[in-house]
């Protein structure tokens, strides 16, 4: 089990080199070197040369917050998705496919229609409130005391997701020019454009939920023996699902209302590291961040390059990936299912 | 024939004497109903330290719901429960997980855990350091013959293996317990071949006898009931038909009654109770 350790370099090395290529690549081509050092340049202030003012004005404006918001967002919708799977008991669980992410979305919408003098932390909020919403009512639909069926997972999903959008298609015939083009992107997910104060909302929503998840590492494998079995060992199960469903929303809240939509991070990293290191949510949960940070930064330099010098959208990349790999996971699980 | 003199009267009565049986468990006009059926109807025990008590009874008599009433799985309708002298209502929970652990009848883990794994997650309420707790899993997996599976997939593993390896981690979970712990094991030989069943009602007796445990087992096997359990209490829809040391309480007449059946009985020479067939 510990010849595991490997993975850790791996993967933290994965994770320097993405951010690095991400602060490097895009149409104004900028060496990793000289990239490296004007990030050395805005972290410390100091002006350590060999970086032009264009490039250093590039750097901080445009590529560092938004490789920045992929890592944040990346990392924190793995580990919603981690913790996600372990609360429904149930590997297909993700904030996308069970339609919290669409949840939060509309929350997010309602607060740019409806009130949009209210600011960008009003949106997170009501991102966060939806998703909230959301959540508990896919829990309620979806989960019985032996467990979550993946049938009544996934209706579940489709059908809160079929509300929420029906919902935005609602508010997007209410809104204004400005308002629709911000919704449009929502709902393909996006990190370009990436604002400060979103890159330090997401920071710190990344803090909170991992902090928070990691406590719950050792409560998250009891909970996977069974309500009860892990009633028997003393956890308080109750308290322990409201908060991790808390958390999940506050964490998919803001990711979305920073990013839109950006599917199947939540599905395909945990899968990726269970695969590599087992279901232990103390080694899941770190890893699962290092991967998902680096998988968002990967898709966004994927989403810049693909069709340059035009963009796609992220979500879409991430969905061009996830949803094969999804399809996947359903065969496998096709035994289970009937 | 005569390792089995630990089922003798001289034996069990030194037994008695040596060791101060304090009440664990006492269950006070007990009646559980599910929906319109009365389940369990007015249970009255008292669970002693240091004494295996088989729970027996026919398929649906109510076995499982007297174990799930003890661990707060189950409203009751009415009665009490007391554990260690005192109301079960009132404990913390993780403190009472250091000396109340449950074996489920039915286990229903499908990730992909390695059986050291499972094992641990019985160290959930306890303290220990990294070191400690490694080898106390170990000890324990030796316990039911697995330590050769300790890095196997616990999927993976055959029914009777995986009832083991949660015996394991049961069993685990109270070896920090300060009063003498309460180990509540629902069917947990159902999955278990011939020898490996011995094994298990061998390490449950001595748990009780030689560590004080509170053991209550449900068993189907009436004969291995009679032979590891100092007590036997019989349920018949709901209520308690019949409760002694296994040669008083299982006596032909009750077999015919509680399970309409009428049972081939063989006196074995130097046994107390009789093989029943
Ligand atoms: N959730 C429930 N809903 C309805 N009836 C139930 C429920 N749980 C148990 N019962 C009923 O209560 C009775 C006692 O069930 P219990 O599981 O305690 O039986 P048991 O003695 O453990 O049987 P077995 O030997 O088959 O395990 C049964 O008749 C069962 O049908
Ligand atoms: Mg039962």
């Amino acid at each position: 089990m510990d010849n595991r350790r490997w993975l850790w370099p791996c993967l933290l090395t994965a994770l320097v080199i993405t951010s690095l290529m991400s602060v490097s690549i895009g149409p104004l081509q900028i060496s990793p070197s000289v990239s490296f050092s004007a990030v050395i340049n805005w972290a410390t202030q100091i002006d350590i040369g060999s970086v032009a003012p264009h490039e250093q004005l590039v750097i901080d404006q445009v590529r560092l917050p938004r490789t920045l918001l992929a890592l944040a967002v990346g990392a924190v919708l793995a580990q919603c998705g981690a913790v996600m799977q372990g609360l429904f008991r149930n590997p297909l669980a993700d904030p996308g496919i069970i339609g919290v992410s669409s949840g939060a979305a509309f929350g997010a919408a309602i607060c740019i229609v409806l009130f949009p003098q209210g600011g960008e932390y009003a949106v997170a909020i009501s991102a966060f409130l939806a998703g909230l919403v959301t959540t508990l009512v896919v829990y309620r639909l979806a989960s019985s005391p032996s467990g979550t069926s993946v049938v009544l997972l996934l209706l579940s999903g489709v059908a809160v997701a079929a509300l929420a959008g029906a919902g935005i298609g609602l508010l997007t015939y209410m809104a204004d020019d400005m308002a629709l083009r911000d919704l449009t992107l929502w709902q393909l997910g996006s990190i370009a454009g990436a604002q400060w104060h979103y890159v330090i909302l997401s920071l710190i929503a990344l803090a909170v939920v991992s902090w928070q998840f990691n406590r719950s590492a050792k409560a998250l494998n009891a909970l996977l023996l069974g309500e009860a079995e892990a009633r028997h060992l003393g956890l308080d199960v109750d308290k322990l699902k409201l908060k991790l469903i808390v958390l999940c929303a506050i964490g998919v809240g803001i990711s979305v209302a920073a990013t839109g939509i950006i599917g199947f991070i939540g599905l395909v990293v945990p899968h990726l590291v269970r695969m590599m290191v087992g279901p232990d949510h103390k080694q899941l949960l770190p890893l699962s961040a290092i991967l998902g940070a680096a998988l968002l930064a990967l898709a966004d330099i994927g989403a810049r390059a693909i069709v340059a010098p035009s963009e796609l959208p992220v979500g879409l990349v991430t969905a061009l990936i996830g949803a094969p790999f999804f399809i996947v996971l359903l065969l496998k699980q096709r035994s289970k299912l009937v | 024939m005569n390792n089995s003199t630990q089922s003798q009267p001289a034996a069990i009565a030194a037994h008695l004497s040596n060791v101060s049986r304090t009440t664990v468990i006492e269950l006070e006009h007990l009646s559980v109903r599910i929906g319109q059926k009365p389940v369990l109807t007015d249970i009255n025990l008292k669970l002693k330290a240091g004494e295996v008590t088989a729970l027996l009874g026919p398929n649906g008599a109510g076995k499982s719901t007297l174990l799930k009433s003890l661990c707060q799985e189950i409203e009751l309708e009415a009665g009490r429960i007391n554990i260690h002298q005192q109301p079960l209502t009132q404990w913390d929970r993780q403190n009472l997980a250091k000396s109340l652990a449950v074996l489920p009848q039915h286990a229903s883990l499908t990730f992909p855990f390695q059986v050291h794994q499972v094992v641990e997650m019985g160290l959930y309420p306890l303290t220990l350091s990294q070191q400690q707790g490694e080898q106390l899993i170990d000890s324990q997996l030796e316990q039911v013959a697995l330590s050769h599976l300790k890095y196997r997939s616990y999927p993976t593993l055959s029914g009777g293996e995986k009832q083991r390896v949660q015996l394991a981690r049961v069993l685990t979970q109270l070896a920090q317990s300060d009063k003498p712990p309460i180990l509540l094991l629902d069917e947990p030989t159902s999955a278990l071949d011939l020898a490996q069943q011995h094994r298990v009602l061998k390490l449950v007796k001595s748990l009780a006898h030689e560590q004080n445990y509170a053991v209550v087992v449900v068993l189907h096997d009436l004969n291995q009931a009679s032979r590891y359990a100092d007590r036997l209490v019989i349920l018949q829809q709901g209520e308690v038909v019949s409760d002694g040391p296994p040669h008083e309480a299982l006596t032909p007449a009750t077999i015919r009654q509680v399970w309409q059946y009428d049972p081939i009985v063989v006196n074995e020479p130097g046994q107390l109770t009789p093989l029943l067939f």
